[in-house]
């Protein structure tokens, strides 16, 4: 299995045009993917290309670029509900991003405690319970904090290993039979942890509850099929998978949109309206209130284009790849410490460190003054770090377009900080 | 990008031997400042007699940038009149929104000139001023805490 030489490289940095960039007289190694990704020509063209020819409002306007723009925006809902293995196009809600549309599901119990005739999987009071893990990014987090917080429901977490995996010994004793939702993390953003899903789902299923992920790591970077994992729902965000900002996904299962009170309510997401009522929309036009982000929408299907093109095995096998050379290459820096798996089974291209003596924000700015472009501070994930014992992590992130040499000048510019604050 | 500029000599010796750096008693207003985009945090107190800063005590952890700045401050703020001391943090605040186009003028500033060359990068402005933000809470505090006034 060589599936790492399967992608080229060079091929691809050809398409992105900010990897030429160069950071004073140094050439930028953009290893901060995971808190965004670079687009490719192909995104921006597309966008552009819809903007200057087809631009015009969506469902609601029988001229030629009503249907055009209309047709290229569901045409994109199509595509990334094929790119996740979804049933249908219809269980893929556009959001702004993952935040929005975690708070999309969180708000659907939260408003199903005003509803006396909400579906009683949606019912959250005192005595049920909401479970997440503890190396969640703050995004599938707060919302269930909050929601919480405001039904009285308790929230109960999975806790991390000293070696950064979930404490799946413990998933049987926290989701308990009170427990009506469980939301956790697919992919780590801080600790770069791959999680296993069936031990969770199926201990989900057991106790009645409904199951979902943070999947903002994990389509970007891993094949990702929602029929073969079994979950009711997944989020994720357009920009981390070379896509635009302003454009995230929500999916779910048909049976529970269905079944799901509205988040933000306005235009577009109507059958009929009086003074005194409304009647909502089928799914998803019932969760996409007001002018969705449609050029966005263009984008993110020539960014699943381009994922398709490459196949995401191959991207797979490259990070896969990728994050072993960097693993073994940081632990050969004086006073390193990895936080997170050691080892790149079950982990992703996303290597969180700190150095002895040294505020990741110093690393960052000498780094940043060799061109490297990585990102430093509690990457929305404080709990992880008070877990262990950080204020703050250096995170390098790789992806697709990175190669071993940005690796090898990242170690050269470690040296570096030992030597400025020694 | 130049390193030695923002990384000045004076800046990593204080940075590594932070002056009046620990909490102390006695004081009347205490604040806790954090930087939320990096998690850097101070927690700072200021002893006010009379019309002047007795002491001014600190406990944090940071980057360079922050924990130097925390110590340039007490040597400038510690001993000194409270309007003084207001007057170095409305001029520092004024360096460090400067976008490197002011150098500082090092007769009132002292070692706090050496944070000239922080302006010029807007992420670690904050970094320069948590500490300063800090003491102006904490001395808020203090005058509201003064005796008679009790209830603020």
């Amino acid at each position: 299995m060589e599936a790492a030489s399967k992608l080229d490289v060079e091929a691809i940095r050809a398409d992105f045009p900010i990897l030429q960039r160069r950071i004073g007289d140094k050439p930028l190694a953009y290893l901060d993917s995971a808190a965004t990704s670079q687009k490719p020509v192909q995104v921006v063209e597309a966008m552009r290309r819809f903007t200057d020819y087809s631009n015009a409002n969506i469902s609601r306007s029988v001229h030629t670029l009503g249907a055009e723009a209309t047709e290229a925006y569901e045409g994109a809902r199509a595509k990334v509900a094929a790119f996740i293995g979804a049933p249908s196009p219809d269980e893929v809600v556009f959001t702004k991003n993952s935040t929005e549309s975690i708070n999309l599901m969180a708000y659907a119990f939260q408003n199903a405690a005003f509803d006396a005739a909400a579906d009683p999987r949606f019912k959250l009071g005192p005595g049920d319970e909401v479970v997440v893990t503890e190396m969640e990014h703050h995004a599938n987090l707060i919302p269930w904090q909050q929601l919480c917080r405001r039904t009285g429901a308790t929230l109960k977490w999975i806790g991390i290993t000293d070696a950064g995996r979930l404490d799946v010994d413990t998933v049987d004793e926290v989701i308990t039979e009170r427990c009506k939702v469980v939301s956790f993390v697919h992919v780590a953003n801080l600790l770069g942890t791959v999680n296993p899903t069936s031990q969770i789902t199926r201990r989900a299923r057991e106790v009645g509850a409904l199951v979902g992920l943070d999947a903002s790591q994990s389509v970007p970077h891993i094949p990702v099929d929602v029929t073969e994992l079994g979950v009711d729902f997944i989020a994720f965000t357009g920009h981390k998978m070379l896509g635009p900002t302003g454009i995230g996904v929500l999916w779910a299962k048909a049976d529970l949109l269905a079944a799901m009170p509205p988040f933000l309510t306005g235009g577009s997401m109507i059958k009929t309206v009086t003074m005194e009522h409304t009647t909502f929309a089928d799914a998803p036009a019932k969760f996409e209130a007001g002018t969705p982000p449609i050029a966005e929408a263009v984008g993110l299907a020539a960014a699943v284009d381009y994922l398709d093109k490459l196949g995401m095995a191959n991207v797979r096998a490259h990070e896969k790849e990728f994050a072993g050379y960097m693993l073994d290459r940081l632990e050969t820096v004086d006073g390193l410490q990895i936080i997170g798996p050691r080892v790149p089974i079950g982990r992703s291209a996303t290597v969180s460190f700190t150095i002895d003596g040294v505020h990741p924000h110093d690393v960052g700015q000498i780094l940043d003054a060799e061109g490297i472009a990585v990102r430093v501070g509690h990457h929305c994930a404080k709990p992880t770090c008070a877990r262990f014992g950080v204020n703050a992590t250096t995170r390098a992130s790789g992806y697709l377009y990175n190669t071993h040499e940005e690796i090898d000048r990242l170690v050269e510019a470690l040296g570096q900080v030992r030597k400025v604050f020694g | 990008m130049n390193l030695d500029e923002l990384y000045q000599e004076v800046i990593l010796d204080h940075y590594k031997r932070p002056r009046g750096a620990g909490l102390r008693e006695p004081y009347e207003g205490e604040s806790h400042q954090v930087n939320p985009t990096c998690g850097d945090e101070i927690t700072l107190r200021v002893h006010v007699e009379g019309d002047t800063i007795a002491d001014v005590s600190y406990d944090n952890v940071g980057c360079s940038i922050s924990k130097a700045s925390a110590s340039v401050m007490y040597e400038l703020i510690n001993g000194a009149k409270v309007d003084d001391a207001l007057a170095k943090l409305a001029e520092f605040t004024e360096l460090m929104n400067s976008k490197g186009q002011s150098e500082g003028d090092e007769e009132s500033l002292e070692d706090a000139v050496a944070f000239a060359g922080v302006s010029k990068y807007p992420m670690r402005v904050k970094c320069a001023l948590l500490g300063w933000k800090a003491f102006q809470d904490a001395l808020v505090r203090a005058e509201a805490s003064i005796p008679g006034r009790t209830d603020a």
